[in-house]
């Protein structure tokens, strides 16, 4: 095959992920966007195969088999709920990937065009680098993440003296050995910066707490896309470019939402720190927590939201913990039988990954008519009779607004504090993440309802 | 038939000269090859910045419902890097490169299928209000 048509082929592929990512703007047209993914990665794949670059094929078909086999199961298998940490693996795997392509292409710089015995061209020296960097930093930054949320670490963030300034040493150390390769293409110098690299990744999460984690699952996107980038560059390969481009511009505006949704620069997530113990949180915290609270039953509040005409649902990520959305479903559906009006209010940062929770009620078969954004159902609570909020703690903090000594404070919330009455599922007065108390839960229309949040739901139905 | 023969002959000289011409003008864009021609970087670095915007504005696009969809559908597509692994792993002979193509390989290949899949799996969910 020409080089020209190669060229043009992997156009067509190019277009193809566009398409792909243009189709997510709508539930109706998001599964042809993804037909339109597979398609663009069949062309890219076969274009390749065809180019008349490929000499042996063995190794490819087994890695393909395998890989396919190993990819279709998890997939298949994998909970919705465990659906952040799936991501955060498979990110990790195209970090790895990376840096496999960047050495591969410094060991025979021949086999990709760019440079034979007499070595490698400067140019796609500081492009394998910045590449086989970038990818071990996804690589290690996204295991960590990844641990984090399967739970084999603890979310707690894991702080020392003088991180930031190793980090920022080590940093410094991967642009030198960057700049000492590209003069003098020493292999070594590539497995230095490499492992440098795979070691900065692994400190940059560590500090970073639970409730980062969408932000961090999102940059993490953002890296593996530039990752493909530098890669790209290397290889002079524009598919790589454009979908790199296209990942990474994903990534950080994910990162950016979410970063948003908090009130939080990236460089203070990134620093990391945030949450853990607190224990020194700002106004309304310990001292006051032996107030007296309303503690209601699962009766209680069948009999309130039954008679009630409009309930709003807040979930939050102790939904996703405990599997609570199929009960949460059965609970809505009794209620709509009888008339009530239901509709669910989603905070950005709600769960573990952006869109989180919107995954889990579709996945409860909660049409996503009923599913509504922050800013769009906000104004509703103050005409809704009950607010519901199941798992969600700090979102609905008032004193995101009124507290300026409070962490949270100028963070978006939801203002269920407007409805006629709240209830709180929780399993025990403990704070929320960012470990402020909740001043919701004194209020006078406040009902906590303790326990589990799925059998909470369960006991509901039943009242019902 | 003298006039045919004339009219071939003169094809034949307006071909000749043709191909001199095209000749000339080959020659012509070689010699200044190293003045006229961009630098691949630089042509990679168009795409790029051009890339990032369409990025950018397709995925402000993207509703906020289906951010995870889109997270598992651009870590599907990031593994296009299998094509940069494919040409590893497609190395004649059995070396270092051919290795670590070989593990390329199936890295991303976990991607690809995982990634995909995954994405079909959540986007079945996403019904319309019945």
């Amino acid at each position: 095959m020409s080089a020209n048509l190669s060229a043009i082929l992997y156009l067509i592929a190019s277009v193809c992920f566009i398409m792909s990512l243009r189709g997510l703007s709508s539930p109706e047209s998001a599964r042809s966007g993804n037909t339109y993914g597979i398609v663009g990665m069949v062309i890219a794949i076969l274009t390749t195969l065809a180019s008349g670059t490929i000499l042996s094929f063995e190794a490819i078909i087994g890695g393909i088999l395998v890989g396919g086999a190993i990819g279709t199961l998890v997939a298949k298998k994998i909970e919705m709920t465990a659906l952040p940490q799936l991501v955060a693996a498979f990110h990790s795997l195209v970090g790895l990937a990376a840096v496999c392509v960047a050495g591969a292409a410094f060991y025979s710089p021949e086999a990709f065009g760019i440079g034979g015995m007499e070595g490698i061209k400067t140019s796609a020296l500081i492009e394998l680098g910045l590449g086989s960097a970038i990818g071990a930093i996804t690589f290690t930054g996204s295991v960590v993440a990844f641990m984090k949320l399967q739970g084999i670490l603890g979310s707690k963030p894991l702080v020392f003296k003088g991180q930031h300034f190793l980090n920022l040493a080590i940093l410094i150390g991967i642009v030198y050995g960057i700049v000492d390769m590209t003069m003098n293409g020493e292999a070594l110098m590539f497995w230095v910066l490499t492992i440098a690299a795979l070691v900065l990744g692994f400190l940059l999460i560590l500090p970073i707490g639970g409730a980062d984690m969408p932000v961090i699952v999102s940059m993490l996107n953002s890296y593996s896309g530039w990752a493909a980038c530098g890669i790209g560059f290397t290889l002079q390969n524009n598919l790589l470019i454009i979908t790199g481009a296209l990942v990474g511009a994903s990534g950080a505006i994910l990162s950016y939402i979410m970063c948003k949704g908090m009130n939080r620069s990236i460089i203070n997530v990134i620093l990391g720190g945030f949450g853990g113990d607190a224990p020194k949180a700002g106004g309304g915290s310990a001292v006051e927590d032996d107030r007296p609270v309303k503690q209601g039953s699962a009766d209680d509040a069948g009999f309130m939201m039954k008679n009630s005409k409009s309930v709003i649902i807040v979930p939050g990520y102790g939904m996703a913990v405990a599997q609570a959305q199929h009960a949460l479903k059965e609970m809505v559906d009794n209620l709509k039988k009888n008339g009530v009006k239901v509709k669910f209010a989603i905070h950005p940062v709600a769960g573990r990954m952006p869109g989180h929770m919107n995954v889990l009620l579709a996945e409860a078969n909660i049409p996503y008519g009923d599913v509504f954004e922050l800013e769009d159902i906000n104004s509703d609570f103050s005409s809704a009779d009950v607010a519901f909020v199941i798992g969600a703690n700090d979102v609905t903090n008032p004193a995101a607004k009124t507290d300026p000594t409070s962490p949270i404070y100028g963070m978006p919330i939801l203002d269920v504090e407007n409805a006629k009455t709240v209830f709180f599922v929780k399993r025990s007065m403990s704070p929320g993440y960012a470990g402020v108390q909740n001043e919701l839960f004194f209020r006078d229309n406040t009902m906590m309802l303790f326990g589990d949040a799925k059998k909470m739901c369960e006991q509901i139905v039943k009242a019902m | 038939m003298g006039f045919m023969t004339t009219i071939t002959e003169k094809v034949q000289i307006i071909q000749s000269d043709g191909y001199q011409v095209a000749d000339q003008f080959s020659n012509m864009t070689v010699d200044s090859g190293p003045d006229m021609c961009t630098d691949p970087t630089i042509l990679g670095f168009t795409v790029f910045i051009l890339a990032c915007f369409v990025g950018y504005y397709v995925v402000w696009r993207v509703t906020p419902a289906l951010h995870s969809p889109l997270m598992a559908v651009t870590n599907a597509i990031s593994s296009v890097i299998i094509v940069g692994a494919l040409v590893a792993a497609g190395g004649e002979f059995f070396d270092i490169s051919k290795i670590m193509g070989f593990i390329a390989v199936t890295l991303a290949s976990i991607n690809i299928f995982g990634g995909f899949i995954v994405t079909q799996r959540m986007l079945h969910m996403f019904k319309k209000k019945d």
